[in-house]
């Protein structure tokens, strides 16, 4: 150790900084990686602190290579990681599915700017959400947090690792440009303090295996994640992209190929409940709540203030994960509140999935991006909703 | 009748997954032979089975990745060279080799090669470059010589080729050879050599795919394709490596032989003295 | 506690440093909390540059300055764009000798350039003003603007940078008067 490991102290740093160091403290020792604002920092940060800690920084010539290299690294049992933007991340989406078929654990963070295209690379966006559930091919599942502050994005980038590991899975960081760039004070614990989970490792020493070899891809019942055994390890694994059995082998059968994209869903779903943070404001009585995720939640948590000054009754759910989506937690709180109120830096992607699960149109805050949403357009929404359900009421 | 030859073992037992053969390699394709001599370059390598890692991307070529007896890894298409890259700068002590086609490495994946290349990552790549892809169906490709018919160049491909070598040359790699599936022992030997030599390395090996792209270019089978490298390959002796192209269907030499060997160290990651692994 | 601050001059001052240092002093050696927001971009480079801190007793949920209620101008161009931004109670500070301000805009001014150059080094002006800052504002305390100088800084730029903040917090200014 050479006592770089984990800056524990005090801090007064940006988002992009904030996840480097995260990210060093939970164990990364490759981070590959393509420059890209609104990331750029992170990248920076990396270049200049692998090499005090014995870590590779590799800038990659695309972020198709970006992704490839960090699952490669994975692969041979280094935890790793990219730091992207909405245009990178597009190109990353090859390779999010071989991660999500390979099983290969990996934080991708995404600092989110204004969108489609190139847009507008210096301001921020929170429109790649639906890209990162749903923009690689097929039916997959993966595990995304919404950092509402640096001192989030540090916390969760630990967590992304850990969740990444347990259930070897690709975990995406959506961040935005506001949290990734604001400067605020990050306090890093002691190395002891940072909650570290191992991945699951093969039970028995490879001759255990003998002829038959290590099912490599034979999940645990309990939690439906395989132990995964690294290149190098000595098991002789193959990893393929192509539907494989529990040996990890080609398998071109429509059983199979059903068998394993239902076990990677399933996989996630099961455990959702693990998976899933939310925070929670004034919930109790509340009428109206407020759904909201990153930078806007900021905002969110000023409206929800200043109209329980002005006597609405108003309540906020904070995303914190945003996959898997809350379902559960939103149909019951639908049970409870009159209605909600969704506030996000995008037209309308949240609030299709609150409006799915509660069954009825809601009310959206939404702008496409290029500034944060300001907490007066949600108040005003909170008031507007106040009256309605009181207008109803009489 | 002929009757069949059942053998209990075969050398090569330990490097093969034999649970997975048959292959689905088609009758008078050369990868098989390649595999062979890197399977063969494996065994007489010294250094232990479970440090031999090999990647590969998608293609007939890719599909080695699922025969050898090693950690393997078929990933996606063009993207090998990056996977084994982090591989390797995971875990330096590996012998890393890229297995892969010319479609794979050159077209889709070019962008990787010659940054690998350039940055002279100590990657062993195997390249067999049968001039079309082959799984497919025969589409023409990076390789596929000008016109030369393929599924899609049904009127002759109106591009011009590359030249692998000279690109690879051109971009940085340590050691850039090239040969025919018809030289077995030279294929195993600069295998051999390369596990020895650090930096990128680069074997081209051509073969046939009487399938793809043979059949629409006058060597409907194999053996009449090995019969075409016997007659015209030529040791490359003091020839300008842009003068190295391919034109299977005239009657111009194969140069085959090494074109480069230099000794560039290979890319290590900066590391600041006193850190962890320092 | 509440105040929006706004830093601004030219590229080259050091105002985004000037920015992180007085974030840093009230977010770690102040019990407050404080954020930092800048430009970023092409827009962010040359013309006028600004770095922006909120400081609050409580969390800080926009993170934003929309109205500053303290503004530093170290450029004329940064003052003409920033000024009218702040309201008109603002307390405004300003390089003695880079901006003349409006005509009925009462600000208090010190020669931050000026006196750096007397120091043998213009590139400390931000410093100064971050002492004269300090002096005028009572936002932040000088042992934390110190601390905050002494922590970020190489340490071999220090004693240079705390001599020129000395400077700016002693200098008595002349309170420009609207005539």
């Amino acid at each position: 150790m050479s006592g770089r490991e984990v800056l524990t102290g005090r801090h007064f740093m940006n988002g992009d900084d904030a996840c480097a160091e995260g990210a060093i403290a939970a164990g990364c020792r490759f981070f590959g990686g393509y420059p890209i604002t609104p990331s750029t920092e992170v990248a920076e940060r990396f270049s200049r602190r692998m090499p005090e800690i014995g870590g590779v920084y590799m800038q990659m010539e695309d972020e198709l290579g970006s992704i490839a290299a960090v699952l490669g690294a994975s692969a041979a049992g280094a935890r790793a990681m990219t730091a992207t933007s909405g245009p990178g991340l597009s190109l990353m989406m090859e390779n999010l599915g071989l991660g999500v078929m390979l099983e290969l654990p990996c934080v991708i963070i995404d600092i989110q700017r204004g969108s489609p295209s190139t847009g507008l690379p210096t301001m921020a966006g929170q429109s790649d959400l639906m890209q990162a559930r749903w923009g690689s091919h097929g039916d997959y599942a993966i595990v995304a947090y919404a950092p509402s502050s640096p001192q989030e994005i540090f916390d969760l980038t630990i967590h992304a690792f850990n969740v990444a590991d347990r259930y070897r899975v690709p975990v995406l960081i959506l961040s935005d440009e506001v949290i990734g760039h604001m400067v605020e004070r990050v306090v890093i614990p002691e190395s002891q303090a940072i909650p570290r989970w191992e991945r699951k490792r093969p039970p028995y020493p490879p001759e255990h295996y003998g002829q038959e070899g290590f099912k490599a891809f034979e999940p645990d019942a309990s939690d439906l994640v395989p132990p995964i055994a690294h290149a190098g390890d000595g098991y002789r694994v193959h990893f393929t992209g192509l539907t494989h059995d529990p040996r990890g082998y080609p398998d071109m059968s429509a059983e199979t190929h059903h068998e394993l994209v239902t076990r990677l869903m399933e996989k996630i779903r099961r455990n959702a409940e693990d998976l899933i943070l939310l925070e929670t404001e004034y919930l109790d009585d509340a009428d109206v709540v407020v759904i909201s995720f990153g930078c806007t939640a900021r905002s969110a948590r000023r409206a929800v203030r200043d109209a329980r000054a002005e006597g609405i009754r108003a309540g906020l759910l904070r995303l914190i994960s945003i996959w898997p989506f809350p379902e559960q937690r939103i149909r019951d709180l639908a049970h409870e509140v009159k209605t909600f109120v969704v506030a996000e830096m995008n037209l309308g992607q949240i609030r299709l999935e609150v409006e799915r699960c509660v069954g009825h149109p809601v009310r959206g805050v939404h702008h496409a991006g290029g500034a944060m949403i300001h907490p007066e357009p949600i108040l005003e929404a909170l008031r507007a909703s106040a009256a309605q359900t009181a207008g109803r009421q009489k | 009748m002929t009757e069949a030859i059942v053998v209990e073992t075969h050398p090569l037992d330990r490097i093969m997954r034999s649970d997975r053969m048959p292959h689905i390699f088609c009758p008078g394709c050369g990868i098989g032979i390649a595999m062979r001599c890197y399977g063969q370059a494996i065994l007489e390598s010294g250094i232990p089975q479970d440090r031999h890692v090999v990647v590969s991307g998608i293609g007939c070529t890719g599909r080695v990745a699922g025969y050898v007896h090693l950690d393997s890894y078929h990933t996606t298409h063009g993207r090998a060279i990056p996977f084994a890259t982090g591989i390797k700068l995971a875990n330096p002590d590996l012998m890393v080799t890229v297995f892969s086609g010319d479609g794979d490495l050159a077209a889709i994946g070019g962008n990787h090669l010659i940054h690998a290349a350039r940055r002279n990552i100590d990657l062993k790549v195997i390249c067999v470059n049968n001039f079309n892809y082959g799984m497919t169906g025969g589409q023409c490709g990076p390789t596929t010589p000008t016109g030369a018919r393929a599924t899609t160049s049904p009127y002759g491909n109106p591009e011009q080729p590359f030249n692998l070598p000279y690109l690879l040359a051109a971009s940085g790699a340590n050691y850039v050879s090239r040969w025919t599936t018809l030289h077995v022992r030279q294929i195993k030997d600069e295998i051999l050599k390369i596990f020895a030599k650090p930096g990128f390395c680069f074997i081209e090996v051509l073969s046939s795919c009487p399938v793809g792209f043979g059949k629409s270019n006058h060597i409907p089978d194999g053996l009449e394709e090995m019969r075409l490298y016997r007659e015209r390959s030529v040791l490359a002796r003091d020839i300008p490596l842009d003068r190295l192209n391919i034109d299977l269907r005239e009657d111009k030499p194969i140069y085959v032989g090494n074109f480069v060997n230099r000794d560039i160290p290979a890319y290590a990651p900066p590391q600041l003295a006193g850190s962890a692994e320092a | 506690m509440y105040h929006e601050i706004r830093l601004s001059g030219f590229g080259g001052q050091g105002i985004g440093l000037a920015g992180y240092l007085l974030g840093k002093a009230l977010s770690l050696y102040e019990n407050l909390e404080a954020v930092m927001t800048q430009a970023y971009g092409p827009e962010a480079r040359g013309g006028a540059s600004s770095a922006n801190v909120v400081v609050s007793e409580n969390p800080i949920d926009y993170p934003f300055v929309q109205h500053p209620d303290i503004l530093v101008a170290m450029s004329q161009e940064a003052y003409t764009k920033f000024r009218p931004l702040a309201g008109p109670e603002a307390l405004v500070l300003t390089d003695a000798d880079l901006v003349t301000p409006f005509d009925d805009d009462l600000v208090q001014a010190i020669p931050a350039t000026r006196l750096a150059e007397g120091l043998g080094r213009r590139i400390v002006a931000n410093v100064i003003m971050l002492g004269f800052f300090t002096q005028a504002t009572g936002v932040v305390s000088r042992e934390a603007m110190e601390k905050a100088l002494t922590d970020t800084l190489r340490p071999k730029l220090v004693p240079l940078n705390l001599k020129a903040f000395a400077t700016g917090y002693a200098y008595q200014p002349d309170i420009a008067s609207a005539p």
